[in-house]
């Protein structure tokens, strides 16, 4: 099938599920921090965490993955001293996490304020300090109402991953390229990684939803 | 960073930046003819008449842009039949390419979006159309599609938005778009950091001008709901 090169696409579709899922790691914990900033009592550390949303959710995907993997390099080497280069799979986790981190910020934010207020009063009441509150009572509720804006945010994250392609990672999209180009048929190719990625959403979307049920479970809904 | 630098490639960059702003102007107006019937037919009661927006909409959607771009860009001339038809010499320019697949592209989530707006109108609103003795096709063209415009705006300007950061994958098939002619400048000037720099400073411009003009435009076709003048808030 696909003259033997099925094999390396699904190399490339593997490298392309771990790009996703090591940048939405560093993703989540930007965008809780960048939550935190914005939530943050202080004014300069609010203006940090507006800066940070509005520049990295303004600049084109490809624009912060290309910035990333050559000012990287250029950054590293300055402080290192010595010619350090960024790999394309870090520079691809890098840049994509902090698109996502900056997108997820307002999702945390939006889903921290959401909480009832008397559930942080009560627990003052009881005595917990600040930061025993944001850990026992709010985050643990945040992840139910974030998780749906989150989820969509994953679903762009997963098909930003072929950008990562265009700095040489050999990711699902890149694998397409070499095996089109090795065969001069592009349209095969090309409408196989389409499929493939069409699979990654679907299955992205059944286990979203999984854990939208698991999180949501002894909750009540006004309508369902 | 070289600040000199920075600041000497801005008129490149601009020239490029001409080229987004068309790319997405095209390929918005041609997009937004797309979704119309795209979203009117995803409403339809008739399951078979569903299926077909409904697949566009899911392959356009779950697959990534790029995949999209090349699949029109080098995809097509697999086929003899395309390089010998009278379209060849269209769909031969990387311009062209580019702005069939971003229409494309931003028709199926407009379309989405729309249908959302579609079946947001308050069903009232369309019951005392039919009250009145409005035919169907006059209640879609007075009373839902008005409506659906106004309630969709915000989302559709997102979209927009995005159409604008998504241009930038232009670059990868050969043309000189605001990235793509960053691409070209550091190719000489061996200076990605200022150039690239540059270049986001540009597109977060861009960006921001149209946000403004998307406030200003809610405003005005919201008039309705804001106080009169000369009332305090």
């Amino acid at each position: 099938m696909l003259q033997g090169f099925l094999p390396q696409l699904l190399s490339g579709l593997w490298v392309t599920v771990q790009l996703a899922l090591a940048a939405v790691c560093v993703g989540l914990v930007m965008g809780i921090l960048g939550a935190a900033m914005k939530l943050s009592p202080i004014a300069p550390v609010r203006w940090i965490a507006e800066v940070y949303t509005a520049i990295f959710r303004g600049l084109p995907e490809l624009l912060t993955v290309l910035l990333v993997y050559f000012g990287g390099t250029v950054l590293l080497t300055a402080i290192v001293g010595d010619y350090v280069e960024v790999s394309a799979f870090g520079a691809g986790v890098a840049a994509l996490g902090i698109t996502f981190g900056a997108y997820a910020t307002e999702v945390f934010r939006g889903a921290i304020i959401a909480i009832p207020k008397g559930q942080i009063e009560a627990a003052h009441a009881y005595g917990m300090s600040k930061l025993l509150t944001f850990r026992r009572v709010v985050l643990p509720q945040v992840w139910r109402i974030a998780l749906p804006g989150l989820g969509n945010l994953f679903l762009v994250l997963m098909k930003d991953t072929a950008l990562v392609s265009v700095v040489g990672l050999e990711d699902l999209m890149r694998e397409a390229d070499i095996a089109s180009r090795y065969t001069k048929e592009p349209f095969t190719f090309y409408m196989a990684a389409a499929v493939m990625y069409l699979g990654l959403t679907v299955v992205s979307m059944a286990v979203l939803h999984r854990l939208e049920k698991r999180a949501n479970r002894g909750q009540r809904r006004a309508a369902s | 960073m070289n600040m000199e630098t920075f600041f000497s490639v801005f008129p490149g960059l601009m020239e490029g930046a001409w080229l987004t702003v068309q790319l997405v102007g095209i390929a918005v107006l041609i997009g937004f003819a797309i979704a119309l019937p795209v979203a009117l037919l995803r409403v339809s009661e008739n399951p078979l008449v569903r299926a077909g927006p409904y697949a566009y909409i899911f392959f356009f959607r779950g697959t990534p842009l790029l995949v999209q771009i090349f699949l029109v860009y080098y995809g097509l001339s697999q086929f003899e039949a395309v390089r010998d038809s009278f379209l060849w010499p269209v769909l031969r320019e990387a311009y062209w390419c580019a702005i069939i697949a971003f229409s494309l592209n931003t028709a199926a989530y407009s379309a989405e979006i729309l249908r959302g707006a579609i079946q947001a109108v308050p069903w009232g609103e369309v019951e005392a159309a039919r009250a009145v003795g409005m035919s169907r096709a006059l209640t879609y063209r007075r009373i839902i599609l008005p409506r659906a415009f106004r309630i969709c705006l915000p989302a559709y300007g997102n979209e927009v938005i995005l159409m604008v950061k998504s241009s930038a994958l232009a670059s990868t098939i050969t043309l000189l778009d605001l990235t793509g002619m960053a691409r070209k400048i550091i190719a000489v000037n061996y200076q990605p950091v200022e150039t690239f720099a540059a270049a986001g400073v540009i597109y977060l411009v861009m960006i921001f001008l149209f946000a403004t003009f998307l406030r200003w435009l809610e405003k005005r076709l919201h008039a309705n709901l804001s106080p009169p003048p000369g009332m305090p808030n």
